[in-house]
């Protein structure tokens, strides 16, 4: 596994290249309070290209920041860097990671070519509407990653189900593909219950979604 | 030097989880305090004219940069949950006793969100053009709207890319004076170029602002401003709300009616005629004098 440094505004972020290959990247995007595998999960295996997978903000080898601060858009800027690098990838994410899949699908619509979401920790967020204020204080245990800032902060951040259709039709109407999106999470917290209905597709098992993908143009 | 402000008495940091915020300070040391909270993009020193005329009416006045503006830390990250919990580390600087604030734009919407959060250490809040509005968004077709907000969306990631070797543009201090009027089209060029002997700093090439390059104003996020709206008739604590009347780009161009069913019974709003989002830095008179008699009968 070898490891690439990118600088996303003031924060180093740990790109782990898990297998080569040539072709089209398939990029791994790690839930709340993970990190990047050390090797191609076996739901990927069958991803004919290149696998990499990026550690966000305050995760595995990527900048703990001072202070907290964070929130899935930053995330969505931290997979854009890899992105940049990348060029173009197929996205794959599991919980938080899935979300921000999503988001960065439409943000950049000609450059992730398919978003795979898939369980993982954070996946519902704060739900879809702001729950009562309130000042939350990490306790960062000095362990080093993850950062309880992030732990705190993104297992609380709005997620409102039109603010993920946005981002889905986005995808849909600049992509050009067909499914932009496939929906394989058995979890479904209403912003995915929303893409999932404006999707009008069946969920799929992650193999199939690694398959429809690698195909696609 | 600029006539009416008066640069602050005494200066300290805080420390928020790592992160040093500078505070400024007016007035007695012993007085009642007053906290204030600037707006986006400006810092503490934007308060200099109002903060002198309420120190002169006999309250100790309080106002640090936000993260990322003035002289404050530039963050690693940028949040409006970082925001609050910074403005908290501030007042647990000052006094457990509930406090008196006072906000200007994205400083009222911290201010507010403070309150909800920690409503025993708040006694009386002065809200000034930062009452959001509830305005629906321009009738476009969908897909139009998806195109607008793409635009938006490569935009800002575009600023991200590139936003670690971003400095600021430097100039002459009448440049930066010139530069801040596109924002701030009501404010002289006068006061403007004194704000640039404060918010920005000298090297080899010029005076720049000091505020934080990543930052960037605008943006898109899950947040709306009518959530906020609707939770102003709970505040419970007295609310005085000041708001402009001129339209102008930093405003939200707030109209009274609109906002008047979504705030408390007991809440006072004033329409200050003929002035703009910047009511205090254009009116300082007129906006000290309405707090300190509000401030003074929440006593």
């Amino acid at each position: 596994m070898t490891t690439t440094r990118l600088r996303h505004s003031h924060i180093d972020l740990a790109l782990h290249q898990v297998r080569a290959g040539t072709g089209r990247a398939l990029l791994l995007l790690h839930g709340l309070g993970e990190r990047s595998p050390e090797a191609v999960p076996h739901e990927a295996r069958s991803w004919p290209g290149p696998v990499f997978a990026l550690d966000f903000t305050g995760h595995g080898e990527s900048t703990m920041p001072r202070g907290g601060g964070y929130t899935c858009e930053q995330l969505m800027g931290d997979a854009d860097t890899a992105l940049g690098h990348l060029g173009s990838a197929t996205v794959m994410g599991r919980g938080l990671g899935a979300y921000v899949a999503l988001l960065l699908a439409g943000a950049r619509p000609a450059d992730v070519r398919g978003a795979i979401l898939c369980d993982g920790l954070g996946l519902a967020g704060g739900g879809p509407a702001p729950l009562t204020p309130q000042i939350i204080f990490a306790n960062p245990d000095g362990t080093g990653t993850p950062d309880g800032h992030a732990l705190a902060e993104l297992a609380r951040d709005v997620r409102p189900p039109d603010y993920a259709t946005a981002f889905l039709r986005q995808a849909a109407q600049l992509s050009g593909l067909d499914q932009p999106v496939i929906v394989c999470a058995m979890e479904r917290p209403e912003w995915l219950l929303a893409v999932l209905q404006e999707l009008d597709r069946e969920p799929q098992t992650q193999e199939e979604a690694i398959a429809a993908f690698a195909g696609a143009d | 030097m600029f006539p009416g402000a008066r640069r602050p008495d005494r200066r300290r940091y805080v420390d928020t989880h790592g992160l040093r915020l500078a505070v400024s300070e007016w007035g007695d040391e012993g007085a009642q305090a007053l906290l204030l909270a600037h707006g986006g993009f400006d810092f503490a020193g934007t308060y200099d004219g109002l903060a002198a005329r309420l120190a002169d009416a006999g309250y100790r006045v309080v106002c640090w940069d936000q993260r990322g503006h003035g002289d404050s830390d530039h963050a690693d990250l940028y949040s409006w949950d970082a925001d609050v919990r910074d403005v908290l580390a501030v007042l647990d600087s000052l006094q457990a006793e509930p406090i008196a604030v006072v906000g200007h734009s994205k400083g009222g919407a911290v201010m507010t969100h403070l309150i909800q959060a920690m409503p025993h250490r708040v006694k009386a809040f002065v809200n000034i053009d930062g009452i959001p509005t509830h305005r629906p968004p321009p009738d476009v077709a969908d897909h139009e709207r998806t195109r607008l907000l793409a635009q938006e969306l490569s935009g800002w990631l575009d600023h991200r890319r590139g936003a670690s070797e971003r400095v600021r543009k430097p100039g002459t201090l009448a440049e930066l004076a010139q530069r801040r009027q596109r924002m701030n089209p009501r404010l002289s060029l006068d006061w403007l170029r004194y704000l640039a002997t404060i918010g920005a700093r000298k090297d080899a090439e010029g005076w720049r602002w000091k505020i934080d390059p990543v930052l960037r104003p605008g943006g898109f996020g899950p947040h709306r401003a009518t959530w906020d709206l609707r939770r102003f008739a709970s505040l419970p604590v007295p609310l005085l709300g000041i708001l402009a009347t001129e339209p102008e780009p930093m405003g939200w161009g707030t109209d009274p009616s609109e906002v008047e069913p979504y705030l408390p019974k007991s809440a006072r709003v004033v329409s200050v005629q003929g002035a703009g989002h910047f009511v205090h830095i254009e009116q300082p008179d007129a906006v000290a004098e309405m707090i300190v008699d509000f401030v003074g009968a929440a006593r």
